[in-house]
């Protein structure tokens, strides 16, 4: 393979704290890299097993539930 | 009390307390005001890493509260704000409020942070508490509320303040800094159009002010403006001010001095026609003419006329006014206005004989001659009379002019010369003598030309009017001396030949033009005038400042405006800088050519500052007024919302009530060398440490030392710094606080390290006396192994590799030290720095500690009616006592106010929602640019174009700012145009502009649940802005995304819920009366329920408070309110026995226990459980089995009752911690130590010869109890420290005495004490109630004290809604602390009970009924407990009562279950959208 691997990940993230915290990094002007995407979930709670598996059958390589 | 109450309440502070009493005032029918002295609310709690002892993130805890309060329609935020003054009384006070200007606009402010990227002034961090910098353009703190940036300015800087001219030199100072010339340049010419000029010739006020020469010496301001001006030169960068409009005026200026240029330059920036009419051939006035060129070039003063020239400003010379032409025939060729700049260049002459010899020429004219290009020779003894820059310049330019000796006389000394310094020096460099204090008295001639001078010579006298000491000639001091020529330069006088008889100027007694002071008009109104002419010879800046001027009055006089009217003062220089902490830098010197090098010709002297050299001036600058006012930002804002010239706004308000939290100021410990605190920068405070383990810190939460930001391995606590100390700080209370904050720093600080980490606690006392705070020490030494040492400190010392040694004292004594990496001052809470201030405008009275004096029993209540306390304002306490308090407040503050309930709050109108049931979506995308912050990153137009042709879209566009409000009437007219049933914005983060945008399209007509973000900016610019094309991607699949759940966003609806206007409130002792008779002076009924006969519960034992209030009266005056209160409904030995329903209609059934079993049925909308708690009996210590052995309680009964006991007891015992701390009751019982303190001195006022000792674990006596502990120890108490390994042991003696033995921790060694009493300060335990517990499902602890909804933040509230709790059924506290949690069990209940109507729904979960199978499943996932199987066995979930998680609606195995707005379809529309990008 010559091309690098950039994996798809999607991340589900609490409204309450770890959406807050990805404002949060934000503000502070933090870097991370773009293949991340979140998705604002009410509660990790919320997070059905299914989504993960849907998430992977689009061709998600990596998830990443945080709450 | 006034009959018509007003409807609002004052709450000064916006700490937590501030915030929580504001949300419950709000949320129960009041209009608030909440007036913060900072440009953000969140006080402390905001600074906090994490809260104690659940280790809460503080920010994510107080963050909803902060948009809550931010956003509530009945709280207006007033930031920036102090009260001034306040009159009236309680039911209506007259405030006003000073709100100091933010200088940026909160309406338009779109924190973007641009104008934090360009400000070029770096001042201390207070939020980080100095650890880092912060810039003048600031936001207190990423998550504040209000978002908007503030400017700090604390004043005009003394520099800008002391230019007539007025430019922005700080300003300059700190762009150059950055190396901004270009834009310090631009600055300088805003205001002021001779930087090259002035840089040379300034006579500069600004250095004489400036505030570094009081720390070393001025910095050189002339010099570094000099250098901008040659910078600009020589990379030919010329500065064209905007020409705001053309006008048609014709204006003519008088000469073409630096007041006429000036005035030209600023009338030629106004659009108007200037013409400059100059009477010689050259332009400059008095600076080509007057000045010679070695000190100011030719071409620098051509280039800054040619700057005024590129204006549009026409120029004539050789036309002299009055008699080539005259002012009435320039009026008909149009002139509608005149500058009369024609300076003061004829000589005044000496007065003395024979002045008009041959060989007497005046300095002026020289001057002028020679810089005219004439030949003159003046022979070679030149003397030249005067002290002014005239006479120097004349005997300079004589030397230049092949006279070899010219020379001064000047009559006062050198220190009386009115010329610059610098021109003296170099006067004398080039060997021109200087003769002082001596004066011509006549001129000797012959043949008619001058040949000798005779003077005399003088002594200073008294001072004279211009405050400088007048010359006196010495009697008989004459002497002669030999000259060629004589040069008078002391002082000129104008020419008025200009002002012809069509003009109607008047003239001084010093043939100066008259004029209006401010205006600079002359008595004929069309003419104005400045400069020398009007002020007789002075400098060349006052000169540019009244051409300035006087443009601004030809402004107004030629568009008919008052000249006068609002004419800005003149700044004030700020001059209270904090030099303390400067180093010293010296000031760099002008270089200058050598003498030999310069008197051959008229090279110009001074070369100029390099670059460098200018770099290190402007970095001695100190900034004096914070904003150094470069007007940077104003350029940056794209939004304009910066506004520099914003003032302080009065606010005049009619308020019912104040309530007052100021908060607490954390204790600096500068004050103390032993710590070596200032001196070494590994000792830190413990608010600055939280600051260094916060994410949003210093350093981002990574753990390290300060002075090499290397991870430490060994931390020191050190406690009680700025508490329980009366020998160096005067704080001689306990702070409350510090002993758990150090216990969770501890643990905190070992989780951030990746080594293991070493961390003790040096303390005397550990008061870990709250809830769960006992198990939090137990934890984070046995689990977490945080040392604690018992100990006091002797000093700090460095020690080598920037460690620190702590030497200290143990228990016993002994001197010990250890060595630390780094050490942490568990600073206390002091109060609040502006507090005395505040309550002295307040009528408040302060304690001996300068917190609010209250009761306790009227904890939140002042001396003052209607002004009431909550927080740290009150006393030193934690962040739940603080909400309990503020709660408290609320409903003290209202209780009088419930007539007026909702008589000012306002309301929002909504138009009928449009029914989009059965439509297609059409949906509209709006891509915000904010500013640059998304534009500048990624590429906006494309994104909008990509979202174009994504599925449903029927409208695409981008805005530069979203969020601005044109553009949410823009929004909503797009939405009628285009009939969009679905919106999509794509910004920044919903948990910031969600509520407004869906507020817009609720606005448009449309359910706000039809909206969707996209966070192209938190999530994406922002984090990527290295990378603008994969930002670009990436905004492009956000925006995808939303679109996709747009598609399946479907209306949302809550709906409204009657309630029913009562309250349910169990148990009759202190804590549910007081929250009875709180609601109930509400107006809203009360059934109060108490199993037993007596109302009262543990109070009625009780004799005093811990203040010394007698309990008794208060307990009577209660007990008589609650039964004769017309809403409050007595059942006495009645007990709960059902209750079903939820929030807002509750109805329960009560059942009488006196025999008849009598049930009665209530309906009510909320309940207080305040079910109490009691002392445990003892089972060890012969309690019950030795007369002599007793509780607390019993003790109370004994002093109440007057038992002879007492009185003859000769020693007594106390011993603490009986059946609390263990490891069946592993809590604090919280008021046995103080209960003890209060009884042992007691008995010592009583009989001071009674030996009374205290045995006990540790004195945990909090806050001001710690006065009790100090006058227990005068009295002469005996203190003994037990521990749990080894507990004192009582026996009963034979002779029906009783022994107690312990062992003595200073000695270590058995005591062995026969006292005649021994108290036992038994534990509390909860009123055993598990069957009524169980019918209300509310949750207990493992010791039977009930759990509240959060530790923190909802002190009395339950997680089920409209279930409130009071008293030590929660947890053992003192009286004053129940009292006010009943009070806020009041106002917290009230926040419903307001209500006529509750709204419910919304994104929650519902249940379809045919899928469900009654599995259970989402019962049993539930964290709240809400979901129930009904009879006909499906799952039912009140909407009212859900929190909308959606946790059981991923659990249900049938599906049976969704989540509103975040369905299944929505959330894998979303996430399937993301890989199917579709290209």
């Amino acid at each position: 393979m010559n091309e690098i691997f950039e994996p798809q990940i999607v991340a589900y993230c609490c409204n309450y704290c770890a959406y807050a915290a990805a404002d949060l990094a934000g503000s502070m002007r933090l870097s991370y890299p773009s293949n991340v995407k979140v998705i604002q979930v009410p509660c990790t709670g919320r997070v059905d097993i299914l989504y993960l598996l849907r998430a992977i059958e689009d061709g998600a390589d990596g998830i990443y539930v945080a709450g | 009390m006034s009959k018509q109450a007003i409807g609002s309440v004052l709450v000064v502070g916006g700490g937590i307390a501030g915030i929580q009493a504001s949300l419950d005032l709000a949320d129960s029918g009041y209009l608030v005001y909440l007036a913060e002295k900072n440009s953000a609310i969140g006080g402390v709690m905001s600074q906090l890493d994490k809260t104690f002892p659940t280790n809460d993130c503080s920010m994510c805890i107080i963050s909803p509260k902060l948009v809550e309060a931010g956003r509530h329609l009945n709280i207006e935020l007033l930031t920036l704000t102090q009260v001034q003054e306040i009159a009236g009384e309680a039911g209506d006070f007259q405030v006003k409020l000073l709100q100091h200007p933010r200088y940026i606009d909160i309406d338009k402010c779109t924190a973007c942070g641009e104008c934090q990227k360009v400000c070029p002034v770096e001042t201390s961090n207070r939020f980080d508490e100095g650890l880092q910098s912060q810039k003048a353009a600031f936001q207190l703190y990423p998550q504040a509320m209000p978002s908007a940036y503030t400017i700090e300015k604390k004043g005009v800087a003394p520099c800008k303040a002391a230019c007539p001219a007025n430019p922005s030199v700080q300003g300059c100072l700190a762009l150059i800094n950055h190396g901004k010339y270009k834009e310090a340049y631009e600055l300088f010419m805003e205001e002021h159009p001779f930087p090259g000029v002035c840089g040379r010739v300034c006579h500069h006020p600004c250095e004489e002010i400036c505030t570094r020469s009081t720390v070393d010496e001025a910095i050189s301001i002339r010099s570094v403006h000099r250098f901008l001006a040659d910078w600009a030169k020589k990379n030919k960068i010329s500065f064209k001010p905007t020409v705001k409009v053309k006008r048609k005026e014709k204006v003519a200026v008088i000469g073409s001095g630096p007041a006429g240029l000036a005035c030209a330059y600023f009338l030629g920036i106004q659009g108007y026609p200037v013409t400059v009419l100059e009477k010689h051939d050259v332009l400059g006035g008095m600076l080509r003419i007057g000045i010679p060129e070695f000190r100011l070039p030719r071409d620098i003063i051509e280039s800054e006329i040619q700057a005024i020239r590129d204006l549009g400003v026409r120029f004539e010379t050789g036309v002299d006014i009055g008699n080539d032409i005259t002012i009435g025939q320039l009026r008909e060729k149009g002139c509608k206005a005149f500058f009369m700049g024609v300076g003061a260049q004829e000589c005044k002459a000496l007065g003395i004989d024979c002045e008009d010899l041959e060989g007497v020429y005046p300095g002026v004219d020289f001057l002028r001659d020679v810089n005219l290009g004439k030949e003159v020779s003046m022979g070679d003894r030149v003397a030249v009379i005067g002290g002014g820059n005239v006479a120097m310049d004349s005997a300079r330019t004589a030397l230049r002019n092949g006279s070899s000796k010219p020379f001064i006389i000047y009559r006062r000394s050198e220190a009386e010369m009115p010329a610059n310094v610098e021109e003296i020096e170099e006067c004398r460099e080039e060997g021109i003598e200087i003769m002082t204090l001596t004066t011509p008295v006549r001129v000797i001639g012959e043949n008619g030309r001058v040949k000798a001078i005779e003077c005399i010579k003088m002594e200073l006298g008294e001072p004279d009017s211009s405050g400088r000491r007048r010359p006196v000639p010495v009697e008989g001091s004459e002497f002669t001396i030999d000259v060629d020529a004589m040069m008078p330069a002391i002082g000129q006088e104008s020419d008025w030949a200009c002002i012809t008889d069509e003009c109607e100027c008047t003239l001084s007694d010093w043939g100066t033009l008259n004029v209006d002071s401010v205006t600079l008009q002359t008595d004929d109104p069309d003419i104005f005038a400045g400069g020398d002419a009007v002020t007789g010879p002075s400098t060349v800046i006052d000169a540019i400042a009244a051409g300035k001027e006087a443009a601004v009055s030809i402004h107004r006089f030629l568009n008919g405006q008052d000249l006068k009217k609002e004419r800005p003062e003149k700044a004030k220089p700020f001059l209270e800088v904090d030099t303390r902490n400067v180093p010293p830098a010296e000031r760099e010197n002008m270089p200058c050519l050598s003498p030999e090098d310069r008197t051959g010709g008229f090279k110009e002297v001074q070369t100029g500052m390099d670059e460098q050299m200018v770099r290190r001036e402007a970095a001695r600058c100190l900034e004096c007024g914070v904003c150094s006012e470069c007007y940077q930002c104003v350029k940056a804002c794209l939004a304009g919302a910066v506004a520099h010239d914003m003032k302080p706004v009065v606010h005049e308000l009619h308020v019912g009530a104040v309530i007052l939290a100021p908060g607490f100021t954390p204790f600096n410990p500068a004050q103390y060398d032993t710590y070596s605190y200032v001196s070494h920068p590994n000792v830190v405070t413990s608010i600055e440490f939280e600051r260094m383990l916060s994410a949003s810190g210093p350093y981002k939460g990574h753990l390290v030392r300060p002075s090499d930001k290397k991870a430490p391995a060994k931390i020191a606590w050190l406690q009680c710094v700025g508490s329980r100390d009366i020998n160096t700080c005067d704080n001689s209370y306990c702070s409350s606080v510090c002993c758990m904050y150090a216990n969770k720093q501890a643990v905190i600080a070992k989780e951030h390290s990746d080594d293991p980490l070493d961390t003790a606690i040096f303390f005397m006392d550990l008061r870990t006396y709250g809830k769960d705070f006992d198990k939090y020490n137990l934890r984070a030494q046995e689990e977490q192994g945080a040392r604690f040492i018992r100990s006091r400190i002797h000093s700090v010392f460095p020690d080598e590799d920037d460690k620190l040694r702590i030497v200290y004292a143990t228990e016993s004594g002994k001197r010990a030290e250890e060595r630390f990496d780094m050490v942490v001052l568990s600073v206390g809470l002091s109060p609040s720095t502006d507090v005395a201030g505040l309550a002295e405008k307040m009528g408040v009275e302060l304690n001996d500690h300068k917190f609010a004096k209250t009761s306790c029993l009227s904890p939140v209540s002042t001396n003052r009616e209607g002004i009431f306390v909550c927080g740290t304002f009150q006393e030193p306490k934690d962040i739940p006592h603080a909400v309990m308090e503020a709660s408290a407040a609320a409903a003290a503050a209202t209780g009088n106010l419930s007539h007026a309930r909702w008589s000012l709050t306002r309301a929002k109108e909504m138009p009928p929602e449009a029914d989009v049931t059965g439509q297609k979506p059409r949906i509209g995308v709006f891509v915000c640019n904010c500013g640059i912050n998304i534009g500048g990153v990624a590429d906006v137009p494309a994104i909008r174009d990509y979202a174009r042709d994504l599925p449903h879209v029927v409208h695409v566009e981008d805005n530069l700012f979203a969020c601005s409000q044109d553009n949410q009437d823009h929004i909503k007219q797009i939405i009628r145009e285009k009939n969009i049933n679905r919106v999509v914005v794509a910004s920044c983060s919903p948990r910031t502009h969600e509520p407004l945008f869906q507020e817009t399209i609720r606005d448009a007509g449309l359910n706000k649940y039809l909206f969707e973000m996209a966070n192209i900016r938190d999530h994406n610019t922002w984090v990527h802005m290295d990378n603008p094309e994969k930002a670009t991607e990436k905004a492009k699949d956000l925006v995808r995304m939303a679109v996709a759940k747009a598609v399946y966003s479907e209306p949302v609806h809550q709906v409204p819920l009657k309630i029913r206007k009562a309250a349910l409130v169990i148990g009759g002792g202190i804590s549910g009366m007081e929250a009875a008779v709180g609601i109930a002076d509400q107006g809203r009924t009360v059934y109060l329920v108490e199993k037993y006969m007596e109302l009262g519960g543990n109070a009625t034992v009780l004799e005093t408070t811990w203040q010394g209030e007698k309990i008794g009266p208060y307990l009577e005056d209660l007990v008589n309110r609650v039964k004769h209160h017309p809403n409050i409904e007595l059942f006495m030995q009645t007990k709960v026995t059902g209750t079903t329903g939820t929030m807002g209609n509750f109805s329960t059934t009560l059942t009488s226990l006196n025999g008849e079993s009598k049930e009665i049925n209530i309906d009510h909308a909320v309940t207080v459980l305040a079910t109490g708690g009691k002392e445990k009996t003892p089972e060890q210590y012969l309690y019950g089995e030795h007369p002599a052995v007793m509780t607390q309680l019993d003790m109370d009964r004994a002093f109440t009752e007057r038992d002879e006991r007492l009185s003859r007891a000769k020693r007594v015992v106390f011993i603490q911690c009986v059946g609390s701390r263990v490891p069946e009751r592993p809590y604090c019982s919280k008021i046995c130590c103080t209960h003890s303190l209060k009884s042992a001195v007691l008995l010592k006022k009583k009989n001071p010869k009674t030996k009374v000792y205290i045995l006990y674990r540790d004195i945990r006596s909090y806050g001001f109890r710690e006065e009790l502990y100090v006058q227990a120890r005068k009295a002469g108490v005996i203190f003994i420290r037990y521990s749990l390994k080894d507990l004192p042991k009582v026996e009963s003696l034979a002779n029906d005495g009783l022994s107690v033995t312990v062992t003595d921790h200073v000695l270590g060694m058995p005591v062995r004490l026969k006292p005649d009493l021994l108290v036992l300060a038994s534990g509390i335990v909860p009123n055993t109630n598990t069957d009524l517990f169980e019918l209300f499902k509310v949750p207990v602890n493992s010791e039977g004290f009930l759990i509240e909804a959060h530790a923190k933040l909802r002190p009395v509230d339950f997680s089920s809604e409209g279930i409130f709790l009071a008293g030590l059924a929660h947890y053992p506290k003192p009286i004053e602390e129940s009292i006010a949690q009943a009070k806020a069990a009041a106002s917290r209940a009230m926040t419903i009970l307001s209500k006529e109507e509750i709204m419910v729904g919304g994104v929650v979960a519902s249940v379809e009924e045919a899928r469900c199978a009654a599995c259970l499943t989402c019962v049993r996932t539930c964290p709240y407990g809400i979901p129930k199987v009904n009879e006909d066995s499906y799952a039912v979930i009140d909407s009212a009562e859900c929190h909308g998680c959606g946790m059981c609606v991923s659990e249900c195995p049938g599906k049976a279950i969704s989540l509103q707005h975040f369905t299944d379809d929505q959330l894998v529309a979303k996430t399937t959208a993301l890989f199917t990008s579709g290209g």
